[in-house]
C-alpha cells in the first residue's frame, strides 16, 4: 500500500512537451511510473519519444483519461495557464491532479479550488508549488528524486521540496510508504490533515514525519487533528523561528503576520499533541529511527 | 507587497471607490499650493506602512496653507516605529458623522475569500475583534462568484448597517470587490469609511496588500514598489533574480530550496548559541539548478554584506548532483577573483544527497584556502557559526 499513488497509478502529464515537463516525464519513467500520455492541444495525435518510450499526445485531459484510463495528471504549466488546465483536470473528473508549478497567483488557485469544490471534490489536488508525491519502488508523480530513498514504513508530509529530500535521505534504510509535498503556497489543494488522515489508514505506514513552517495555521490545525485522530507515532520538524515579521521567506506562504503564524506556535501546538518535534532536521530524523527500534 | 495609503487611494478612485481629493508630496513647501487648491485646510498625512501613526503624531489637520507646510515639515522625517516619514499625503478634510469599517481579504485557513465588516470602524480592527467580535460580520466569498449585489446586500446586513446608507454601502463593497480582483489584491481594507454630513459613504483610509506571483499579469504594480525603502543587497539581489532576504546577524547563508533554507538559519541561530550569539545574515534561496552562475552571484551579494562574518553554503543534491554544485562554487570563487573581488571571508560547505562523494572530492581537489567541508548540516552551521565568532 501507499497513499495517493500507487503501482496501479496511470499518470499523465500537463505540460509534457515543455523543458520542464520533458525532463520530469523522462525522470518519472526512469523511477517506474506508469507514464501513458501527454496533453497539449497543439500537438494532439503525436507521440513523443522520452528515451525510447513512444508516449501518445492527447488534446484534452478528458481524451487521454478515456483512451488510457489515466487517474493521475502531473501538471508543469506555466503560471498563467495552471488555472485553465486544472480546471480542465476537474471538469474531466480525473481522481489526482499534481500541481508542481510555482508562481501561480492565488487567486487563481482560490479560483480552481472553489471550482473543484463546486464539482464535488471528485478531484484530488496537491500543490500548487509543490514537488509532488512519491510511492517509493511503485510510482513517482512530480519532481522528488526517486534515488535518493527506498520503499518502507514511513509516510512522510511537508510543505517543502528540499526538506522532504533530506529527511527521506537520512531515513532511506527504514524506507517511505509514500512521501507528499503539499506545497509552500497560501492556498493548497492536500493538507496536512489529508495526508495524516491517509497515513493513519494506511495498513504499510507505522510512523509518520511531518514537516511544516511558518504562515497560516495548518501545522496548528493539523496538531488538533494528530491528538483526536491520529494514533501512529507523529514526529515534527517546523522550520523558520528565526524568519523576521512581514518578509516572505522563499515560499509565497512562508510569513509570519503580525504574532500569527510563527514557527514557535507550531512547534507548541505539535508538541501539545503528543508530536515528537524535532530542533533540526537531523534531530528529527534521530527521533523517527528512536521510535522505529523501539517498536521492533 | 503592502502599499501606502496614497497607492491605496489611487487604486480605490480607478474602480470606482469614492475617496476624496488628495496628493502626495515629499516637500513641504508643495503643501501650499495643494492646500489652496482644497480650499485652504487639509489633512496632512504621513505616508509608513505601519499602523499607529495618528497616536504617534503623524496625522495632523491644517487650517491654511502656511499651516499645512507647517505641519508638513513637523511629519516629514519623523519616525514612526522604525519607519522614516519620506512622504506625506494631504487630503481634504471631512465632515465625519459615522465610522465604519470594510475588507475583503484571503482567508488561508479555509481557502476561500472572506468579506469583513463592522459599523464600528475607525479603530484597529483586531481590538474589535477581540473585545467585541459580534459586531465584526465575517461572510465567505466564493472565488467565482465573486461579490455579487446579494452578497453585497448579505455583507451589509450582517453588519447590521443602517438601512439609509445600506445601498450605498452595498455598492462600494462591489467596487472594492473590483480592487480586490483586478488587482491581484491579499487584502483591501477601508477604515475608517465614513458618512458624511451630506449622508455620503467615503474611503477615508485603506489599505491594500498586492501579491507578488500575480506581477507577470499586472505590469502597472512594478510602479508601485518603494524602491528607496529597500534594502540595497535586497535590491542588488532581486535585479540578479535571487531569493534573498536581509536580516541582522553574521552567518550568511546560501542553500537550495526555500524550506531547507529557512531550516538552515534556524540551524546557525541555534549553532549560534554557542559562540557568542552569532545568526543568520541572510535568507538566499539559490533554487534547484545551482550552477556556477547562480553560485557565483549568490556569494557576490553575500560577500558584500559587511556584516558577513562567515558563509555557510548548504546544498541537498536532490535533482541537482552535488558534483554540478561542487564545481560551480569553485568556478565561482575563481570568477570572483578573475572581477577583483576580494575574497577573505571563510566558507564552510556542506553537501549531500545525489553525487555528494563526488561533489566533495572536487573541492577537496581544489583545495580552496578558504573552504572548509563539513559533511553534515548541524556540523557545518557549528563550524560556520565558530567562524563568525572570532
Amino acid at each position: 500500500m501507499a497513499i495517493f499513488l500507487t503501482k496501479d497509478s496511470k499518470v499523465i502529464v500537463q505540460g509534457m512537451t515543455g523543458a520542464e515537463g520533458m525532463k520530469h516525464t523522462r525522470r518519472m519513467l526512469a523511477s517506474g511510473t506508469q507514464i501513458v500520455g501527454g496533453v497539449n492541444p497543439r500537438k494532439a495525435g503525436t507521440t513523443v519519444d522520452v528515451d525510447g518510450t513512444e508516449i501518445p499526445v492527447f488534446g484534452s485531459v478528458a481524451e487521454a483519461m478515456e483512451k488510457t484510463g489515466a487517474d493521475v495528471s502531473v501538471l508543469f504549466v506555466p503560471p498563467a495557464f495552471t488555472k485553465a488546465a486544472v480546471v480542465e483536470a476537474i471538469d474531466a473528473e480525473i481522481g489526482l491532479a499534481v500541481v508542481i508549478t510555482e508562481g501561480v497567483p492565488v487567486h487563481d488557485t482560490a479560483a480552481f479550488w472553489a471550482h473543484a469544490g463546486a464539482k464535488g471534490n471528485k478531484t484530488r489536488i496537491i500543490g500548487p508549488n509543490c514537488p509532488g508525491l512519491i510511492s517509493p519502488g511503485q510510482s513517482n508523480a512530480g519532481i522528488i528524486p526517486a534515488d535518493i530513498t527506498s520503499s518502507g514504513k514511513i509516510g512522510l508530509v511537508s510543505k517543502s521540496g528540499t526538506l522532504t529530500y533530506q529527511l527521506m535521505y537520512e531515513l532511506r534504510d527504514i524506507g517511505f510508504s509514500s512521501a507528499v509535498g503539499i506545497g509552500g503556497d497560501p492556498v493548497i489543494g492536500t493538507t496536512h490533515i489529508d495526508a495524516l488522515k491517509a497515513f493513519q489508514e494506511d495498513p504499510e505506514t507505522e510512523l509518520i514525519v511531518m514537516i511544516g513552517e511558518i504562515g497560516g495555521d495548518a501545522e496548528e490545525r493539523a496538531a488538533t487533528y494528530i491528538a483526536e485522530h491520529v494514533t501512529k507515532p507523529v514526529v515534527g520538524y517546523v522550520a523558520g523561528f528565526t524568519a523576521p515579521e512581514g518578509k516572505t521567506m522563499g515560499h509565497a506562504g512562508a510569513i509570519v503576520s503580525g504574532s500569527s503564524g510563527t514557527a514557535q506556535a507550531k512547534k507548541e501546538a505539535l508538541e501539545a499533541a503528543g508530536v515528537k518535534v524535532g530542533k533540526t532536521p537531523s534531530e528529527t530524523a534521530r527521533l523517527a529511527r528512536e521510535i522505529i527500534a523501539a517498536q521492533a | 507587497m503592502d502599499l501606502f495609503e496614497y497607492q491605496a487611494r489611487d487604486l480605490f478612485a480607478k474602480h470606482g471607490v469614492p475617496v476624496l481629493d488628495g496628493d502626495v508630496i515629499e516637500t513641504a513647501a508643495d503643501a501650499a499650493a495643494i492646500a489652496e487648491r482644497f480650499g485652504g485646510r487639509a489633512v496632512v498625512k504621513a505616508q509608513v506602512k505601519v499602523g499607529g501613526r495618528g497616536k504617534a503624531g503623524g496625522v495632523k489637520l491644517a487650517a491654511d496653507p502656511a499651516d499645512a507646510v507647517a505641519k508638513a515639515e513637523q511629519i516629514l522625517g519623523m519616525d514612526i516605529k522604525g519607519h522614516t516619514v519620506h512622504k506625506v499625503m494631504l487630503a481634504q478634510t471631512a465632515d465625519i458623522k459615522d465610522e465604519y469599517y470594510v475588507s475583503f481579504l484571503l482567508d488561508r485557513t479555509n481557502r476561500t475569500f472572506l468579506a469583513m465588516a463592522s459599523v464600528e470602524g475607525g479603530v484597529e480592527i483586531e481590538v474589535v475583534a477581540e473585545q467585541n467580535p459580534e459586531a465584526l460580520a465575517k461572510i465567505p466569498v466564493d472565488a467565482n462568484e465573486g461579490c455579487t449585489p446579494e452578497k453585497a446586500a448579505e455583507i451589509v446586513a450582517a453588519a447590521k448597517f443602517p438601512a439609509e446608507i445600506a445601498d450605498q454601502v452595498a455598492d462600494v463593497l462591489q467596487k472594492l470587490w473590483k480592487v480586490f480582483i483586478a488587482e491581484d489584491a491579499l487584502l483591501v481594507e477601508v477604515n475608517p469609511l465614513i458618512k458624511s454630513g451630506e449622508g455620503k459613504i467615503i474611503a477615508l483610509d485603506g489599505k491594500v496588500s498586492l501579491d507578488d506571483n500575480a506581477e507577470f499579469r499586472q505590469p502597472e504594480h512594478e510602479a508601485l514598489e518603494d524602491k528607496a525603502a529597500a534594502n540595497p543587497l535586497e535590491a542588488a539581489a532581486k535585479a540578479k533574480g535571487l531569493n534573498y532576504v536581509k536580516l541582522d546577524g553574521q552567518v550568511g547563508i546560501i542553500g537550495n530550496g526555500a524550506g531547507l533554507v529557512m531550516s538552515t538559519l534556524d540551524v546557525v541561530a541555534y549553532a549560534g548559541e554557542k559562540h557568542g550569539g552569532v545568526k543568520p545574515a541572510n535568507f538566499l534561496d539559490i533554487g534547484g539548478g545551482a550552477s556556477a552562475e547562480v553560485m557565483a552571484n549568490g556569494l557576490e551579494i553575500i560577500l558584500g554584506d559587511p556584516d558577513v562574518k562567515s558563509v555557510f553554503v548548504n546544498v541537498f543534491g536532490g535533482i541537482t548532483a552535488c558534483d554540478a554544485v561542487a564545481n560551480g562554487i569553485v568556478q565561482a570563487l575563481e570568477l570572483l577573483a578573475s572581477k577583483g573581488e576580494n575574497v577573505t571571508k571563510p566558507l564552510v560547505v556542506r553537501l549531500d544527497g545525489n553525487n555528494a562523494e563526488l561533489g566533495r572530492k572536487i573541492l577537496d581537489d581544489a583545495n580552496h584556502p578558504l573552504v572548509q567541508r563539513v559533511d553534515t548540516m548541524d556540523g557545518a552551521a557549528d563550524r560556520a557559526a565558530e567562524l563568525a565568532n572570532k
